[in-house]
């Protein structure tokens, strides 16, 4: 009879495993490694036989795998060094080995994908074949990738304070890529932003989490059992994790009575109010457009003023909705999926139908094509049941479609 | 990060500048290509941007289906004005900037003479998952 063997309970020692291992004088890619040999002796080892300590279990027996390491490295090059058998009294660092780690895998020298698979695997655990899988890329490519960026960091400190704002981009990413095969990485995002919340009293953390939490909570709903995108106007809202709505709204709350407003907090700010309403008729559009409006201020981001101007659309008619997006860049992704739904919006179908298409093939995903593809269609299929290029009599198509089509403006 | 797909034409594609069939290469030269695209593979392996790379005979036909209960029709092989696939690699890169520089360097295999053949490669970016975070 073996205990059940809690995967995510093992991962979440690592980074504290790992900080023990540098600060006894180990250095990181060699601790990193060291650590990798005993979490698969652990998967192997502790279902029929759990250890008392599993912290001291794991901290044991890295530190032996690296000595053994360190030893074969050093006979190989012939080397006369003696590492002892003794951990090293190394400097005690201020900081958190937790939090070094988070900085040191989201260090600003590292390219944007390198850090999401180092942090991925030197703060949450996850093996390079797991890696490798939720990124649809070959193992050999992100062992690759893995040791280039441990090299990319090699030299960087460990005892000095990084910047949190770095660490919660590549979170954020890891959240964001959307990719969920063996491993769920938007959970495994969750987790890593949850034990950093445990470590690092800032606002912008819980405000990351609160996100990340009030997104998940909506994911069941925003995919079709056909693998299609359900907009957020259309999602079955009693699908929605109310349990995870609820974390994610006294996450928001307690990062907001710090009164130091952040982009993430304000995007949060936006999912909550989404959350909040019982049906999309009831959402509160104008509390919306002002947290754009905080948000644009904080970030000067395109994509705010992009979803902005979806919020205007429902807040004060399409018109409006259509001036604030006549002064954005046409080039920007999901521009015209949003210029589409605006026009049906305005009642001009013609112009909605043919912009719908136009937005599919510039859509970045399968997904979003197929979704956009099939609003052309449809308001295509009822121009030409009708009354070819003219408009459709609005009294009898009352059935509006949400703010959202093409995902932007809070699809999914 | 993103995905995309480097595609090398047997024919369909503009006229490369150093445009020689390889059979009037010498064997060295050919060997020198061959050698290249390998080392270029591996390069990307190491770091960490390879996904996979595959070539392609080009004697190919087409196939549809022709009813129920019916084999399938085929016209083949194809005709020699048809744009013609020799073969691609999938890379996975940071940003389509680095897609580009890569298919350059791609394009830069040597061939006749040594010199670089700068041929016309297809950059196509493959579709990705949507975001979780939209609005």
């Amino acid at each position: 009879m073996t205990a059940p063997f809690d995967e995510a309970l093992l991962r979440g020692l690592v980074p504290g495993v790992l900080g023990v291992l540098v600060r006894r004088g180990a250095d990181f890619a060699a601790a990193e490694d060291a650590v990798q040999e005993a979490l698969v002796e652990a998967v192997r080892t502790w279902p029929a036989d759990p250890p008392r300590d599993p912290r001291g279990w794991l901290v044991t027996v890295s530190w032996r795998r690296f000595l053994d390491a360190t030893r074969a490295d050093a006979a190989r090059r012939r080397r006369e060094d003696v590492v002892d058998e003794e951990p090293a009294s190394g400097p005690v660092p201020g900081v958190d080995d937790t939090l070094h780690l988070y900085f040191l895998c989201a260090h600003p020298s590292l390219t944007p994908s390198s850090a999401v698979a180092l942090t991925l695997r030197a703060v949450g655990g996850l093996t390079t074949r797991q890696i490798a899988q939720a990124h649809l890329v070959p193992e050999a490519t992100m062992a690759q990738r893995i040791s280039r960026a441990k090299r990319t960091v090699s030299g960087v400190r460990f005892d000095r304070p990084g910047d949190v704002a770095t660490v919660l981009r590549v979170l954020y990413l890891v959240f964001n890529e959307g990719y969920s095969g063996d491993v769920d990485l938007a959970a495994e995002a969750v987790r890593l932003t949850r034990q950093l919340a445990a470590v690092v009293d800032h606002p912008e953390v819980a405000g990351l989490l609160a996100l990340m939490l009030l997104h998940s909570a909506r994911r069941a709903a925003r995919t079709a059992p056909d693998g299609s995108l359900v907009p957020l106007a259309e999602q079955d809202r009693g699908r929605w994790d109310t349990a995870v709505i609820t974390e994610g709204v006294a996450a928001l709350q307690a990062a907001l009575a710090r009164d130091r407003l952040g982009e993430y907090q304000a995007q949060a700010a936006i999912a909550a109010l989404h959350a909040d309403a019982r049906t999309a008729a009831e959402t509160d559009w104008v509390q919306i457009v002002e947290w754009y409006d905080e948000l644009v201020r904080l970030t000067d981001s395109p994509v705010a003023r992009l979803n902005r101007a979806v919020a205007v659309g429902e807040a004060d008619g399409p018109r409006a909705g259509l001036a604030a997006l006549a002064e954005l860049d046409g080039s920007l992704p999901r521009h015209t999926a949003v210029a589409a739904h605006l026009h049906e919006r305005d009642g001009d179908l013609a112009t909605a139908a043919r912009l719908y298409a136009l937005a599919g093939e510039r859509a970045p995903t399968l997904a979003e094509r197929d979704h956009l593809t099939r609003q052309a269609a449809r308001l295509n299929t009822h121009r030409g049941r009708s009354c070819g290029w003219a408009r459709v009599d609005r009294t009898r198509n009352p059935r509006i479609q949400g703010p959202d089509d093409g995902m932007s403006g809070g699809a999914v | 990060m993103a995905k995309y797909l480097l595609l090398k034409h047997y024919r369909g594609a503009p006229a490369a500048v150093n445009d020689v069939p390889m059979d009037r290469w010498t064997p060295e030269e050919i060997s020198a290509h061959v050698r290249y695209m390998a080392d270029f593979a591996a390069r990307l392996e190491g770091t960490g941007e390879y996904v996979d790379g595959q070539a392609l005979a080009p004697d190919g036909l087409w196939v549809r289906y022709d009813g129920e209960g019916r084999p399938p029709v085929t016209d083949g092989p194809f005709a020699e004005t048809k744009d013609l696939i020799a073969g691609w690699m999938v890379i996975d890169v940071d940003s389509r900037e680095r897609a580009v520089e890569l298919a350059g360097e791609l394009s830069a295999a040597p061939g006749k003479d040594g010199k670089p053949i700068h041929e016309w490669l297809e950059v196509r970016p493959l579709y990705g998952e949507p975001p979780l975070i939209t609005e």
